[in-house]
């Protein structure tokens, strides 16, 4: 079969993209190196849909960035993915500054964001008691919002299976051929013919293009540290706080999750590993030292996890595209060949909008029908920790699984674990079904629920315990049984 | 059922069946333990080791039979319980309100007179202590891991390092071991151990495993599986010292770094909480601040010992019952549980281990001094009970062990079925017995004592169960 678009990764913005393409009479293929959905940047970063004031005006970025976050919340409801409206500061710690605080202010509205406001210290203080001594003013954005990255990456790839994309996990692209009309695209799972790519591969998308393209692309991965708190101090601050950058850095925001954690970070540091996520003592005292200037006093025997994220940065654009931007577009040497790279902050704000923008580019060479009887919607897996009394009695009566327990820190059942399985695009990893559920995402890091949750795993899947996986391809938590049984004693 | 009980106890552990039968000791009948396991017993279950019981049954046991006995004694008195029942909810008041859910049931509350928390604690995991690097499988508690082993009878790992030498953690390094794989060493940033001294010989310096003290983990290496750490000494105030970094290669990391009790019902009560136990703050009725709400057991404060659990457990469940028996007086002034001080435990440095012997008879672990006089008499020094002297005139003659691990079963409930050695075995046959206890497979149903293996690696010494099953259903 030849398909008509083939987009190269499954993260948010290729997810965004499958979903709006899903609308049309197309045959689009989604193909993943890994096992699930959002397994790169999409799943470490902030959090955060963001208002808008940051990108430059008249940039790619500053328009997809306002419109994404003033589509989010709609989309949030059509997909149920969790999102809340918290609005956001920016922290400014120096008289001297506030001028680049109006700024900054002047540069949202012309990007369209509604609602700024320069706030003093007093009006800062009864917005967000907690800020330290040293914010004298601040950037008030209302529309600034908080996001379950996992949620709405999750939400919109089941919304495109649903409607027909197809998705192939574990199927790494080793090289991309020009033919006559469209591509090969060779995989490690065998060869697919396609009429249109869309790359959409993350920090690889250099690789990618470059496989195809004479003018070369270079994505340098910036390195995020993130620090989790315990939800015990998740109401320690409303807002998502930011702070004003300096000649120091962009500064470390601090803010609650969808969830009711308090997150950390990110620090920013240019690495060569496109798979570095390993975080680090100096990065990770970077982040609790510098969110103390905002938050003084976050008890840091509360954090329950740290990770790194890797952002996407193009130090190297191919000749005629512009610096400091996403580069969207069709490849200037090669029609059908469509660049979705650089996508670094904002892109989780960006994606609801991003999909969309795509979308017209393909269509645009494709000229595909709409389809009929599109879904628009797509429900998620209840939560018996987010349910009423009520709503819980009712779950268990429709199946006893939701009255079993399995993660007792966020209270995660069995019947919430399976659905996680069962659904389109199911999880057949651990880290699949916590980002589906929640389990192994509280305090105690799955210390209690990982034996049961692989228990699960291997009988809905039918396979061995040992086959079991974390994440990625060789993240294997147990000894095959033949195995164990061949080696013999170390002290023997 | 009955949604009004007089007493309702909430985790079906050592300290919540202790609890449960001293209520009923003192009049208490309508008595309900609620617990989230497929079994009462809590964490004992796991813990097939020996050296329990040395106070409370005045001989020693291993988790498993333990915990049989105090089961035997909650169904000898017809204390009903639930199994696979979570708790969501506590309420203070009078009565006492407990929501729980679970399969049968679904969603239901239940008012008490009274209610005793008993719901134990939790291990600090990896995110908690901030250790740099990936985040790949292979890192465990050392509890999940056990729970691995023991009860699921699965192996989590065939190389290892243990970062802490709690007792989890060095009971972890033996019968890791022992079940075949390698132990590299384990990791302790204090300059002593967290366990007790009894374990660093016979869990540790028995297999040779080193014991690396002012020593952490500073990196975790492997994307996708640990495939190392890199191990540092730290200076005085426990920051890694730069430049003695050494890569460890290994595929798993076990963790045993501290417990914290797990208060989260606790919370929801309203209950006032201690930030030095890490538990709720109580009267000397063990009473929390929520009233009619009683706390015992790890739930209140860590405890070093079970014997201790169930002591105060006993306390906690004669409270509830003298408070629903004779109603309300005033709450009175907060007493902190006396916390053991925690045994800062090291071995003595250039330690002649042929002539200086740590006693493994009981938890104290005397340092025991011993003179071989030329007529081969020994004189023996040092030791504060009869156990000592008969521990290291067998130790400098035919040391013996006795050794605890899982059978598989075939038709039970559950996978493996705890076992040990009905006497100590000579040191030298421990690892032909383990081949034997590896290779063997039995079938349910079995009770404690049922002999599992005859004259285990031709010792004359038979291998029983430690723990009951019955046939699966």
């Amino acid at each position: 079969m030849i398909y008509d678009v083939t987009i190269i990764g499954a993260g948010v913005s290729g997810c965004a993209i499958a979903r709006e393409l899903s609308r049309y009479q197309l045959n689009t293929l989604v193909i993943e190196k890994a096992l699930d959905v959002c397994e790169g940047t999409s799943k470490a970063n902030s959090g955060i849909a963001h208002a808008g004031y940051d990108a430059k005006p008249g940039t790619l970025k500053a328009r997809l960035n306002v419109e994404g976050s003033r589509r989010m919340q709609r989309l949030s409801e059509e997909l149920d993915f969790p999102y809340r409206q918290n609005g956001s500061l920016v922290l400014c710690f120096d008289k001297k500054d506030v001028g680049r605080l109006n700024e900054l202010k002047e540069r949202g509205e012309q990007n369209g964001v509604r609602g700024l406001r320069i706030l003093d210290r007093q009006e800062l203080l009864e917005l967000e008691p907690a800020v330290g001594d040293q914010a004298v003013a601040a950037l008030y954005a209302p529309s600034g919002a908080i996001v379950c990255p996992f949620g709405l990456t999750i939400a919109l790839a089941e919304n495109a299976a649903v409607n027909g994309v197809e998705f192939c996990f574990g199927t790494r692209v080793l090289d991309i051929q020009k033919k006559n009309e469209g591509y090969l695209v060779k995989t490690d799972q065998g060869d697919v013919e396609t009429k249109v790519v869309v790359n959409a591969a993350g920090v690889y998308a250099d690789e990618i293009h470059n496989m195809v393209c004479e003018s070369k692309m270079e994505i340098t991965p910036r390195r995020g540290e993130y620090l989790l708190y315990d939800k015990r101090v998740g109401s320690l601050v409303s807002h998502t706080l930011f702070q004003l950058p300096t000649a120091l850095g962009k500064g470390i925001l601090v803010t609650p999750t969808v969830h009711g954690n308090l997150l950390t970070g990110p620090t920013a540091q240019d690495i060569e590993d496109k798979d570095g996520v390993a975080t680090s003592a100096q990065g990770m005292n970077q982040v609790q030292q510098m969110a103390s200037l905002s938050v003084p006093g976050i008890p840091g025997n509360q954090v329950i996890t740290s990770f790194a994220g890797l952002r996407a940065h193009i130090t190297t654009v191919p000749r005629g595209c512009a610096e400091g931007d996403f580069l969207i577009e069709q490849a200037k040497d090669a029609p059908g060949f469509v660049d979705v790279a650089g996508i670094e902050s904002p892109g989780l704000t960006c994606a609801p909008a991003l999909g969309e923008y795509v979308a017209e580019i393909v269509t645009d060479i494709l000229k595909p029908e709409k389809k009929e009887g599109f879904i628009n919607t797509r429900k998620g897996i209840p939560s018996m920790a987010l349910s009423s009394d009520e709503e819980r009695q009712d779950l268990i009566s429709t199946n006893p699984a939701y009255g079993n327990v399995i993660c007792r820190c966020e209270m995660v059942t069995e019947g919430e674990i399976l659905d996680a399985i069962r659904r389109p695009l199911g999880a057949v990893t651990t880290d699949g079904i916590k980002r589906r559920t929640r389990a192994g995402m509280g305090r105690c890091q799955s210390g209690f629920c990982n034996p049961r949750v692989v228990e699960l795993l291997a009988a809905e899947l039918s396979v061995d315990e040992s086959r079991i996986r974390k994440s990625g391809e060789a993240s294997w938590y147990l000894t095959p049984k033949e195995q164990v049984k061949e080696k013999g004693a170390a002290y023997e | 059922m009955n949604k009004r009980k007089e007493l309702v106890i909430i985790g079906g552990g050592p300290a919540g069946m202790a609890a449960a039968i001293a209520a009923y000791e003192k009049g208490i009948r309508d008595i309900l333990i609620l617990e989230r396991d497929k079994e009462l017993g809590g964490i004992l279950n796991q813990c097939i080791h020996n050296g329990f019981g040395l106070h409370t049954f005045k001989e020693e046991l291993t988790g498993p039979e333990y915990a049989a006995r105090y089961v035997d004694m909650v169904a000898a008195r017809q204390i009903p319980s639930l199994l696979h029942t979570m708790v969501v909810g506590v309420q203070s008041g009078n009565p006492c309100v407990v929501t729980a859910m679970n399969k049968e049931m679904g969603l239901f509350r239940i008012e008490a007179a009274a209610v005793v928390l008993a719901m134990g604690c939790r291990e600090r995991s990896r995110g908690a202590m901030n250790i740099p690097g990936y985040r790949p499988s292979g890192i465990y508690s050392a509890g999940t891991a056990q729970r691995y082993v023991n009860i699921e009878g699965r192996m989590p790992g065939r190389e290892v390092v243990i970062l802490g030498s709690g007792d989890i953690g060095l009971i972890m390094a033996r019968r890791m071991t022992l079940q075949g794989a390698r132990v590299k060493l384990v990791a302790e940033i204090m300059p002593y151990s967290g366990g007790l001294r009894r374990n660093i010989v016979q869990c540790l310096d028995d297999y040779g495993i080193p014991l690396k003290l002012n020593h952490t983990v500073t990196q975790i290496h492997g994307k996708e599986r640990v495939e190392g750490v890199t191990i540092s000494r730290v200076d005085e105030n426990l920051k890694p010292i730069a430049g003695s970094e050494e890569f460890v290669r290994c595929d798993t990391v076990l963790l045993s770094c501290g417990l914290i009790p797990e208060n989260e019902l606790t919370l929801d009560a309203g209950a006032k909480m201690d930030d030095v136990t890490q538990g709720p703050v109580v009267n000397d009725r063990l009473e929390t601040t929520a009233r009619g709400i009683f706390a015992c057991g790890n739930v209140l404060h860590v405890h070093d010992l079970v014997d201790n659990v169930s002591g105060e457990a006993e306390k906690a469940g004669e409270f509830a019952a003298e408070y629903i028996l004779k109603g309300h007086s005033d709450w009175g002034a907060a007493v902190r549980p006396k916390i053991p001080q925690k045994t800062k435990c090291t071995l003595p440095e250039g330690r002649d281990a042929g002539s200086q012997l740590i006693c493994i008879g009981c938890p104290v672990g005397c340092l025991i001094t011993v003179k071989r006089n030329e007529d081969e008499s020994l004189d023996i020094t040092g030791n504060t009970c009869k156990k000592g002297e008969a521990y290291v005139r067998s130790e400098m003659t035919a040391p013996v062990r006795t050794i605890t691990s899982v059978i598989r079963v075939q038709g039970g409930e559950g996978k493996v079925i705890p076992v040990k050695t009905a006497q100590e075995i000579p040191k030298g046959r421990i690892a032909a017995c383990m081949k034997e206890i590896r290779q063997a497979t039995v079938k349910a149903p079995i009770r404690v004592g049922d002999v599992m293996i005859e004259n285990v690696a031709d010792t004359g010494i038979c291998v029983v169960a430690t723990g009951n099953m019955d046939i699966s259903k």
